[in-house]
């Protein structure tokens, strides 16, 4: 899978988001770190900022999402298994530590 | 840490300044922790985003001569009469009333990179923390003989920033009798949307096929060949637009008669059309080649990607179509709108005394219609390699449609109403 091998050279900072963006979905207090922000930010051209599209248009609103349905969506996207017309492109361009720090972000947000 | 509590403190000294500011001729306040120039894509996002992830502590100035938001991406669908420019305007007002940004309706004469000020045209100077620029294209009409006074007595018009020239070349288009040519010619790369040429060559067969059937399209590219989704839109012009569409390979324009429509090539002969848009070869905006901000070969503004920081003056971000662009990286608005994210997290990253970003992500994807109903696409995901200090795909992302279809005709619309609202809501 070519977008692992990308992944040692981005988990490092992210191991760290994720584990911090877990503590501030559970306390729901301060927002996540930036780093996950901006991570999350990469969807926000097509799925509207912070996840929140503007009504009514085609594409999924990704915040309030279940973590495990997001988590599952975006690997099945990555290996082919969910057909797209977009997204097994560019989910393809994510590690598994982004997708995960990505379903915990948005399943914490409203 | 002493920074952070700088950093607390800034939404009153911005408040402070932006009242001192009022007593000013010009209305602009006279400081602002940062300041962007241009409210295109890349300005836009990158004044929303730093209001939004410093939790509005820093205050920003977003100076800009028009009065609303004209996107290029889709302008494309009001020449070929299938849109209205309302459809593709949105105001500023949303950067205003949500996020604090403070709209200086002006544009930028000169950068103080040593004081660090802005001069605007109108008068009055605003000094900065944190400039950012995003100033768009400048189209290089010197490049061509006789492209400027065309372009000045709207003989030849380019519609390649959208709004009166999208409405010109529609007239133009809409005056043209049956049987008519509408030539387009293409600037070798880099320029603003790769796809954007060809997907404005199809959207006005569609018009054609529909109103003026004996008409045809010439595309005339001073390219090898399609600079993007090469298989798609050649394949949409011989199955939709048999016999109407003919496209030319390297043809580079070199001079223009207005009075005759003729533009002149380098190798080729000469073409005469009915309605000629004649694309020039583009640099930086203004604005960034006057500062010498446009360093690499005076044309695009080499920045380092990590952060989007000029190389050549400290503290000033250039994003969007101006930058010298990494490897695969479009000149694109959705571009811009990443390339934006990325220099306002380490601007306000820098600014509370916190490191950058360490291996920041950009994505691209870009729609194009090759006619009213059916859309294609090319996407990808660019990463930071800090080895290289440059951006690179992510191996194996990214890719174009399989075919042309309806669906992402609805998925165009929707990119087009969520990044509008991403870069301005």
């Amino acid at each position: 899978m070519p977008s692992l091998s990308a992944a040692p050279f981005r988990s490092a900072s992210l191991v760290g988001a994720v584990l911090l963006c877990a503590t501030a979905a559970s306390a729901q207090t301060a927002p996540a770190p930036l780093a996950t922000r901006a991570l999350a930010a990469t969807c926000a051209n097509c799925h509207g900022t912070e996840g929140r599209p503007v009504e009514g248009e085609a594409m999924p609103r990704l915040a309030g999402q279940p973590r495990e349905a997001l988590s599952a969506s975006l690997r099945a996207f990555r290996d082919g298994s969910r057909p797209a017309t977009v997204m097994h492109q560019l989910a393809k361009g994510y590690s598994n530590e982004e997708i995960d720090a990505l379903a915990a972000y948005f399943a914490a947000l409203r | 840490m002493q920074r952070r509590r700088v950093l607390q403190g800034l939404a009153w000294s911005g408040a402070v300044a932006s009242l001192g500011g009022c007593a000013a001729t010009s209305g602009a306040p006279s400081s602002a922790k940062v300041v962007v120039v241009g409210g295109g894509y890349g300005g836009a996002t990158a004044a929303k985003y730093i209001r939004m992830w410093s939790a509005q502590a820093i205050d920003v100035v977003l100076v800009e001569p028009q009065p609303e938001f004209v996107s290029c991406p889709v302008s494309n669908l009001v020449v070929g009469g299938m849109r209205r420019l309302a459809d593709v305007t949105t105001p500023y007002d949303g950067l205003r009333n949500r996020h604090g940004v403070t709209i200086v309706r002006d544009s930028v004469s000169a950068i103080d990179s040593r004081a660090r000020t802005v001069t605007l045209a109108g008068g009055g100077t605003i000094r900065y923390d944190k400039l950012v620029l995003s100033p768009g294209v400048e189209l290089m009409f010197d490049g061509i003989e006789g492209l400027r006074a065309a372009n000045a007595e709207g003989r030849i018009v380019q519609a390649w920033r959208a709004g009166a020239e999208t409405l010109a070349l529609r007239r133009q288009l809409e005056a043209m009798g049956d049987g008519g040519t509408y030539a387009i010619t293409i600037p070798e790369q880099p320029y603003r949307c790769p796809p954007g040429p060809y997907e404005r060559a199809s959207v006005v067969a569609a018009y054609f096929k529909a109103a003026k059937p004996r008409s045809k399209v010439l595309i005339l590219d001073a390219n090898a060949d399609v600079t993007s989704k090469a298989g798609l839109f050649k394949r949409a012009w011989s199955e939709l637009y048999p016999g109407m569409v003919e496209y030319r390979s390297q043809h580079r324009a070199t001079a223009v008669d207005a009075r005759t429509l003729t533009v002149k090539f380098e190798v080729h002969e000469d073409v005469k059309a009915d309605v000629l848009n004649v694309l020039p070869p583009m640099r930086a905006g203004e604005i960034a080649v006057k500062t010498g901000l446009a360093n690499a070969n005076t044309r695009w503004c080499m920045v380092d990607y990590q952060t989007f920081e000029s190389t050549a003056a400290k503290d000033i971000h250039v994003v969007g179509d101006s930058i010298q662009v990494a490897p695969l990286m479009p000149k694109s608005g959705h571009m811009a709108n990443s390339h934006a994210k990325v220099a306002a997290a380490a601007i306000v990253a820098q600014l509370s005394g916190d490191q950058p970003i360490a291996r920041p992500l950009l994505t691209n994807t870009c729609y194009s219609f090759v006619s009213a109903e059916e859309v294609i696409h090319v996407a990808s995901v660019h990463e930071y390699v800090a080895a290289e200090k440059t951006f690179k795909t992510v191996a194996g992302s990214g890719g174009v449609s399989a075919a042309r279809s309806q669906l992402e005709a609805s998925y165009a619309m929707a990119w087009a109403r969520n990044i509008w609202a991403d870069c301005l809501a």
